[in-house]
C-alpha cells in the first residue's frame, strides 16, 4: 500500500498515513486530486478506480471516506478488507465511532494503525491482538501528565 | 526549582491541548488562517518552554496542523527533542509527530540515529514497537545502514510483537540499504517458519514483496512456500503466496504442474472472494491455462453476474487480461459483458467497453456496434457518449479495418455518428471518413453520395457551431466530394450546397477547403457538360460560382481569401472562353489531374540514400580550426567570423550570380531528387506506378439506395444478415450436392459446422489500399526502436543490488582475473594432460570455467572494524561432477591475514561449508585482516577440491589470485556540503591531480562510474564540476574535484593511498 487517507463528505482531510517517501507539495497535490475525484464518484459506483498508474481504493463509512492507494499487482479486496477492519478497530476502541470521535482523538486513531499496519503491510490479522497491543500501551502513557507533575 | 515547576504547570492548564485547537479551529471557520496564525505563535513559545510535556503538547498540535496543510518543518528540532523523552507518553507523540513530518530531506534525521538505537534497545517492548513503527515511515538511506543491523537483531527478538515489526520493517531497509538484504537474507527465511504466525505472515510479506520485484532469485524458496500454501489456512497469508507463485511460475513451468492441484482445491472451496480472486489473477499470469483456465472464467462469470458492483468490477477486469491471452474463452461471455453496458455504474460500462474492443471478430462486429449504437442514443453526459463514440470507432478502424465486412455500413455508422450533438470528435470521424474513402477505391462511389446528402443538410450539423466539433465532417465531407466528384449523381447540386452563404460561418480551415472542392466540382460539372452542344449548364456553373465566390475573398480568413480570389479570377476567365465557345473542360481537369495516395508515417525514414550521397560529408570544406581552439574557443567565433565570410560575399558581382543561378536550375532540372515547383511534378506523379496496377473491383449494390435521405445502418445489419443467410444456403446446397457424391462412397460427415470466421466472405471485393511506402524501402519491422535511445542502455533491473547471490563484482577485480585465468588453465592442462584422456581434459575446462566464476567476488570493507575486509566468493560448478571437500588457502603475506578459526595453523586451508553439486552456485565468505590499507596487494591463493564422479573420484587444485585494490578499501559515505568545505579547508589533506585521456562519455556517467566502481558519492554539483567524496575503513578521507574536463583533483590525508586511488581510477577508465 502506498498511502491511506482519510477524508470527510466536505472534503476536509481527517487523516494521512503515508508509505513512500514524498514531499509535502506532492502530497498535498495528489490528496486534493485524490479527494475531487473520489468525491465526485456517485454513491452506487464500485469502489475502485485507477489513478496514474496505482489502483484507488476507497469507502465511504457514514460521513467518511476511507481511501488507499495500492499497486497493481496488488489485491484490491483484501484493501477493501484492510479498511473494512479498521473501521471495526476504531468501533471497538472508541465504542461506535464517528467521525468526531477521529477529529479529536486524531492521534489515537493514529496509533491504532500503526499496530495494524506497518509500512503499508498489515502486521496483524487478529483484531484481538491489535486492541491489546494498544490497551497496554495506554496503561502506560500517563492521563493526566499536567497534574502527576503539580503533584511533586 | 520546585516553584518553577509549579509554576510552570499552572501555566500549562490554561494552555490549550488539541481538543481546544481542533474546537477552536471549528468555531473559528470564517478567519481559520488567521485563528490558526495565532495558534502557531502560541505553539513557539510553548515549545521555547522547558516542560517537556508542554513541549508533547505543542508537538501533538503541531502534528494536527501538518494533517491541515501547514508547514511544520521549522518545528523539526522540536519533534527530536519530544521523541527523545525518557516517558512513553511523549516519545510516542514525538514518533507519531516525526512519522507524519519527516521526509529524506528533513536534516535533523541525522540526529535521531542513536535515540532511535536505543528506544529499540528499550527493555520495554512498546517503546521499541514505537521506534520501529516511526521509523518505517522516515527511514532513511543512512538510517537504514545504521540500523540494519540493530533492526536485524530485533528480528530474532523474545517477544512476536517485536519480531513480527521487525521483520516488516526489514523491507523498507531493504529498499534504502540494499546492501543488508544478503547478510539479513537467512534470518528472513528463518522467520518463515517462525512459530508466531504473526511473524510468520510477516516474513512472507515481505519475501513476497522482495520476490514480486526479482523472482528468480526466489526460485529456491519455492518448496518452502509450498508446503506453507498447502498447511496455512490463513487467507492474507494464502494470498501473498499464491501471489507470488504468480512471479515464480512464469520462470519455472515446472512449477505450474505441481500448483494446479491445490489452486483448483482454494478456487473450488474458498468463500473468501479476495483469495478466489487473486487464485484467478495467478491462473492467468502463469501456464495452469489448460486446466484451470475454464474453472476461472465460469467464476469470473459468477463474479460479474453478482449484485455487488465491486465484484462485477473486478470480474470484468480480470476478463480483460485473459482476452489477451485466450480470447476465445471470454468471447462466449459476450452476452453477459453487453449486459454490463447497461449497468449504472460507468466505470463497469467503460470496463465492458474495453472488453468489447477485444472480442469483436467480423461474424459480431455488426451485432456489437448495432448495440453500442443504441447505447450512444440514450447515453447521459457528453464524457461517457464520448467515449462510447471513440470506442466504436477504434473497434470498427482496428488493424487495418479487419473486421469490417461491408464498408457501407461502416460509412453509414459513421454518418449516424455525426448526429450526435455536442460532441468533441468530429475530426476524428472526420479522419475516418478520409481515411476510408481513400484507401477503399471501391466505395467511393457510395462515400461521394453519402457526403453530398451530408453536405446538403449542412445546416443540420452546424446549428451551434461555435461549441460544436461535429462541423469538422464537413471538412472531409467536402474534400471527398471535391476529390472523387466523377463518382457524384448530381455535381451541380453539391456545387450549390457548397457555395451558400451560410458555408462562410464555418471554421477557416473549412471553408478554404470547401473552396478549393467548389473549383474542382465545378471542373467536374464543365467536363460533364462538354459534350452537349447548348452548354447552358456548364455556363450556369460558371456564373454560380462568379456570384458566390466574392463572399469568400472578403474572409478574414488568409487560407480562404487567397484561395477564393485566385479560382474567382480563374472562372471569370473561363467564362469569356465559354463565351467564345472554345472548350475548356479538359484543361481545367488538368489542374486537378493525378491522385492523392495515403503515404505511410513512416515512409520518409524508409527512403534508402541513395549510393555515392553521404550525408555526414562537408558540403563546403569546414572553416579552418588550425587556431588553438581549446584555450579560448568563445574568442575566436565571436571575433573572426565575420572577417571571413563577409569579404568574399562582396567580391561575387551580379553576373557571376546569375550564372550560377543558371548553372544551379541546371542542376536541379537533371536532378531527380529535387522536388520541382512546376505544375509538371502532378503529371509526373500521375504516371507513377502503384496505384493503376491495383485491381479496382465494381461493386454490385444489391439495393439502390435512397440517396435524398440518410440510411441507417440497421438496414445494413439486416442485408448483412440476409446476404450471409444466403451464402451459407449456397454453400449447404454446394455441400449436399457434394455429400450427395460422396454419400456412396463414404458415411456421412459433418453437419452443419458452426459458422467460423473463415466462412463470412466480404459484401464486396474491397482493397485496402495500402499506404505507400518509396520504392526500394528497407524491410525491417523495428521501426520502433532507436538503437540511439537512452532508455535501452537503461535496461537494467535497477533493483539488481536487491538480488541476493549476485554481488557486484567490483571492476578492477574482475579485470585482473580474466587475465590470469586462462594461464591458470593452460598449466593445469600441462600437469594433468596424461591421464584419461577425454574426461580429464573435460574437466579441466570445467575448472576453468570454475576458475572464471571465481572472479564474481567482492572485497568490502568492514564498518566496526578498521582491520578487517569480508571477501565474499561465489563458487559455481560448471562441470557434470560432484564437487567436495572444498578447502579455501592463501598464502598469507604480512601485511594481510586470512582469519582462521582458533588452533588452526597459519598455513591451513579454512574448509568451505558446503558441497557443489553440478551447476549450483554458492557463496563463501572470508574474512581477512588487513595492517596497512594504502597499498594494493595480490593474495595467492588454492582451492583444493575432490571431483566425485560415478566410479572414481579425483582431488584436485585450482590457483587464483586475489586483487586486494585500494578501493575495495573505501565505503561510500555520504557528505554533506559543509562539512565537505571545512573538511578541504582544514588543511591537513594532501592533493594531487590526474588527467583521464580519451574518456567521452556524458559527464554523468562518469561520475556514476566513479561512485559505482570507487565507492565515491557525489557532495556536489555545479555546472562543469563535482565533488565527491569516501572514506576508507581506516577513516582516511578522500575527496575528489572531477572537472567535465575529465581531470580530477584529489584531495586525501593519505598520499599513497590517494595515489593508488587515482591510479585504479585511472584504470577504470583506461578500459572502456
Amino acid at each position: 500500500m502506498q498511502f491511506m487517507l482519510l477524508f470527510s463528505r466536505q472534503g476536509k482531510l481527517r487523516l494521512q498515513k503515508w508509505y513512500v517517501p514524498l514531499s509535502d507539495k506532492e502530497k498535498k497535490k495528489i490528496t486534493r486530486e485524490l479527494v475531487q475525484t473520489v468525491l465526485a464518484r456517485k454513491p452506487k459506483m464500485c469502489s475502485f478506480l485507477e489513478w496514474r498508474d496505482l489502483k484507488i481504493v476507497y469507502k465511504r463509512y457514514a460521513s467518511l471516506y476511507f481511501c488507499c492507494a495500492i499497486e497493481d499487482q496488488d489485491n484490491e479486496l483484501i484493501t477493501l478488507e484492510i479498511i473494512h477492519r479498521y473501521v471495526e478497530l476504531l468501533d471497538k476502541y472508541f465504542g461506535s465511532v464517528c467521525e468526531l470521535d477521529i477529529i479529536f482523538n486524531f492521534e489515537k486513531a493514529y496509533f491504532i494503525l500503526d499496530e495494524f499496519l506497518l509500512g503499508g503491510e498489515a502486521q496483524e490479522t487478529s483484531k484481538k491482538n491489535v486492541l491489546k497491543a494498544i490497551e497496554q500501551a495506554d496503561l502506560l502513557q500517563e492521563v493526566r501528565p499536567a497534574l502527576t507533575e503539580i503533584k511533586i | 526549582m520546585a516553584l518553577k515547576i509549579v509554576k510552570g504547570s499552572i501555566d500549562r492548564i490554561f494552555d490549550k491541548n488539541l481538543q481546544d485547537l481542533v474546537r477552536g479551529i471549528r468555531n473559528h471557520k470564517e478567519d481559520e488562517a488567521k485563528y490558526i496564525s495565532t495558534c502557531i505563535d502560541e505553539i513557539k513559545q510553548e515549545l521555547k518552554q522547558d516542560n517537556i510535556a508542554v513541549k508533547a503538547n505543542a508537538v501533538c498540535k503541531l502534528t494536527y496542523l501538518q494533517m491541515l496543510g501547514y508547514d511544520v518543518s521549522w518545528a523539526a528540532f522540536n519533534i527530536v527533542e519530544v521523541m527523545s523523552s525518557s516517558k512513553f507518553t511523549y516519545k510516542r507523540i514525538g514518533y507519531l509527530a516525526a512519522s507524519q513530518c519527516f521526509h529524506e530531506s528533513t536534516d535533523v534525521i541525522m540526529l535521531t540515529t542513536n535515540q532511535i538505537r536505543k528506544d529499540l534497545s528499550s527493555p520495554n517492548q512498546y517503546d521499541t514497537g514505537v521506534a520501529l513503527t516511526g521509523l518505517s515511515c522516515f527511514v532513511t538511506p543512512d538510517l537504514a545502514r545504521d540500523l540494519a543491523n540493530d533492526i536485524m537483531t530485533l528480528m530474532s527478538h523474545t517477544k512476536p510483537y517485536i519480531r513480527k515489526k521487525a521483520v516488516l520493517i526489514m523491507y523498507k531497509v531493504f529498499l534504502k540499504y540494499p546492501e543488508s538484504l544478503r547478510p539479513a537474507f537467512p534470518r528472513l527465511k528463518e522467520k518463515l517458519e517462525d512459530p508466531d504466525p504473526g511473524v510468520q505472515s510477516a516474513a512472507v510479506n515481505v519475501i513476497c514483496e522482495l520476490a514480486r520485484r526479482n523472482p528468480k532469485n526466489y526460485l529456491s524458496l519455492a518448496p518452502l512456500f509450498f508446503k506453507l500454501m498447502t498447511s496455512s489456512t490463513n487467507n492474507w497469508v494464502l494470498i501473498k503466496i499464491i501471489k507470488l507463485f504468480g512471479a515464480l511460475t512464469p520462470l519455472e513451468p515446472r512449477l505450474g504442474k505441481k500448483l494446479i492441484e491445490p489452486l483448483t482445491n482454494l478456487i473450488h472451496s474458498t468463500s473468501a472472494m479476495s483469495l478466489l480472486y487473486e487464485c484467478v489473477n495467478t491462473v492467468i499470469a502463469g501456464q495452469y491455462w489448460e486446466s484451470v483456465g475454464n474453472l476461472c472464467v465460469q467464476k469470473l462469470r459468477i463474479l460479474i453476474e453478482d449484485s455487488d458492483q465491486n465484484l462485477k468490477y473486478l470480474g470484468l477486469l480480470a476478463m480483460s487480461k485473459i482476452l489477451k491471452t485466450h480470447p476465445k474463452s471470454v468471447q462466449s461471455h459476450k452476452d453477459l459483458i453487453l449486459q454490463c453496458l447497461d449497468d449504472k455504474d460507468e466505470s463497469i460500462r467503460l470496463r465492458a467497453l474495453d472488453l468489447l474492443y477485444g472480442m469483436v471478430s467480423k461474424k459480431n462486429l455488426m451485432e456489437i456496434v448495432k448495440k453500442l449504437m443504441l447505447h450512444v442514443d440514450k447515453a447521459e453526459g457528453t464524457t461517457y457518449r464520448d467515449e462510447l463514440l471513440t470506442k466504436i470507432i477504434d473497434i470498427c478502424s482496428q488493424s487495418n479495418y479487419q473486421y469490417i465486412t461491408n464498408f457501407e455500413w461502416y460509412i453509414s455508422i459513421l454518418v449516424e455518428l455525426t448526429r450526435l450533438e455536442g460532441t468533441r470528435h468530429g475530426h476524428l470521424i472526420a479522419s475516418q471518413m478520409l481515411d476510408v474513402a481513400i484507401r477503399v477505391k471501391a466505395i467511393r462511389a457510395f462515400a461521394v453520395a453519402q457526403m453530398a446528402t451530408l453536405l446538403d443538410n449542412a445546416h443540420l450539423l452546424t446549428g451551434n457551431t461555435q461549441r460544436n466539433g461535429i462541423c469538422e465532417v464537413l471538412y472531409a465531407a467536402a474534400w471527398i466530394c471535391g476529390e472523387f466528384s466523377e463518382h457524384l449523381e448530381n455535381p451541380m447540386q453539391t456545387l450549390e450546397a457548397m457555395l451558400r452563404p451560410k458555408v462562410a460561418t464555418l471554421p477557416g480551415h473549412i471553408q478554404a477547403v470547401y473552396v478549393q472542392n467548389a473549383a474542382k466540382l465545378f471542373a467536374t460539372v464543365l467536363k460533364g457538360e462538354e459534350g452537349n452542344t447548348d452548354g447552358t449548364a456548364a455556363q450556369e456553373a460558371s456564373q454560380l460560382m462568379i456570384d458566390r465566390l466574392p463572399l469568400f475573398v472578403q474572409s478574414a480568413n488568409l487560407e480562404v481569401q487567397e484561395r477564393a480570389s485566385c479560382i474567382l479570377q480563374l472562372v471569370k476567365y473561363i467564362q469569356k472562353l465559354q463565351q467564345k465557345d472554345v472548350e475548356v473542360a479538359e484543361e481545367v481537369n488538368a489542374l486537378f489531374a493525378g491522385e492523392l495516395n495515403p503515404v505511410a508515417p513512416k515512409a520518409q525514414k524508409k527512403v534508402p540514400v541513395p549510393e555515392g550521397l553521404d550525408l555526414d560529408a562537408w558540403i563546403n570544406e569546414p572553416p579552418s580550426e588550425s587556431e588553438s581552439e581549446d584555450e579560448q574557443p568563445k574568442a575566436i567565433f565571436a571575433k573572426e567570423e565575420p572577417k571571413h565570410s563577409r569579404p568574399r560575399h562582396t567580391e561575387v558581382d551580379e553576373k557571376e550570380l546569375a550564372r550560377r543561378r543558371e548553372a544551379r536550375k541546371q542542376e536541379q532540372a537533371n536532378n531527380p531528387f529535387y522536388i520541382k515547383a512546376s505544375p509538371s511534378s502532378q503529371k509526373v506523379y500521375q504516371e507513377a506506378p502503384g496505384v493503376e496496377h491495383i485491381p479496382v473491383v465494381q461493386i454490385d449494390l444489391n439495393v439502390v439506395l435512397p440517396f435524398s435521405c440518410l440510411p441507417m445502418s440497421d438496414q445494413y445489419v439486416k442485408m448483412e444478415e440476409e446476404r450471409r443467410q444466403k451464402e451459407r444456403a449456397e454453400k449447404k446446397k454446394k455441400e449436399k450436392k457434394k455429400r450427395k457424391e460422396k454419400r456412396s462412397g463414404r458415411g456421412k460427415k459433418h453437419d452443419s459446422a458452426p459458422e467460423s470466421e473463415e466462412d463470412i466472405t466480404p459484401a464486396h471485393m474491397v482493397d485496402i489500399v495500402t499506404e505507400e511506402m518509396p520504392e526500394n524501402a528497407l524491410p525491417s519491422d523495428d521501426d520502433e526502436r532507436d538503437p540511439t535511445d537512452p532508455h535501452k542502455a537503461l535496461d537494467i533491473d535497477l533493483d539488481k543490488p536487491l538480488a541476493d547471490s549476485e554481488k557486484l563484482p567490483v571492476r578492477s577485480h574482475r579485470a585482473a582475473e580474466a587475465q590470469k585465468s586462462p594461464t591458470d588453465g593452460e598449466t593445469e592442462n600441462a600437469t594433468l594432460q596424461e591421464p584419461k584422456k577425454k574426461s580429464s581434459k573435460e574437466k579441466r575446462e570445467k575448472k576453468k570455467d570454475k576458475e572464471r566464476d571465481r572472479k564474481v567476488y567482492d572485497i568490502q570493507g568492514n564498518l566496526q572494524d578498521g582491520s578487517q575486509v569480508v571477501v565474499s566468493v561465489i563458487f559455481e560448478n560448471k562441470c557434470n561432477s560432484f564437487l567436495k571437500s572444498m578447502e579455501f588457502n592463501v598464502l598469507d603475506s604480512l601485511n594481510s591475514k586470512l582469519q582462521r578459526p582458533e588452533g588452526s595453523g597459519p598455513h591451513d586451508g579454512l574448509v568451505v561449508p558446503f558441497q557443489l553439486p553440478p551447476g549450483v552456485s554458492n557463496e563463501a565468505r572470508f574474512v581477512f585482516t588487513v595492517q596497512s590499507i594504502v597499498m594494493p596487494q595480490k593474495l595467492k591463493g588454492t582451492l583444493t577440491f575432490i571431483v566425485k564422479n560415478e566410479d572414481d573420484s579425483t582431488h584436485e587444485k585450482l590457483d587464483f589470485k586475489l586483487h586486494f585494490t585500494c578501493t575495495s578499501y573505501l565505503i561510500t559515505t555520504p557528505c554533506y556540503s559543509d562539512a565537505f568545505a571545512k573538511l578541504l579547508e582544514s588543511g591537513d589533506l594532501k592533493s594531487s591531480s590526474i588527467r583521464l585521456e580519451g574518456v567521452n562519455m556524458p559527464f554523468h556517467h562518469l561520475l556514476a562510474r566513479i561512485c559505482f566502481h570507487h565507492h565515491f558519492s557525489v557532495v556536489e554539483r555545479i555546472d562543469s564540476c563535482a565533488s565527491m567524496y569516501s572514506r576508507s575503513i581506516q577513516g582516511h578521507h578522500v575527496c575528489l574535484l572531477v572537472k567535465t574536463t575529465v581531470s580530477i583533483d584529489a584531495k586525501c590525508d593519505e598520499p599513497t593511498l590517494l595515489g593508488n586511488v587515482l591510479d585504479e581510477i585511472k584504470q577504470t577508465f583506461s578500459q572502456c
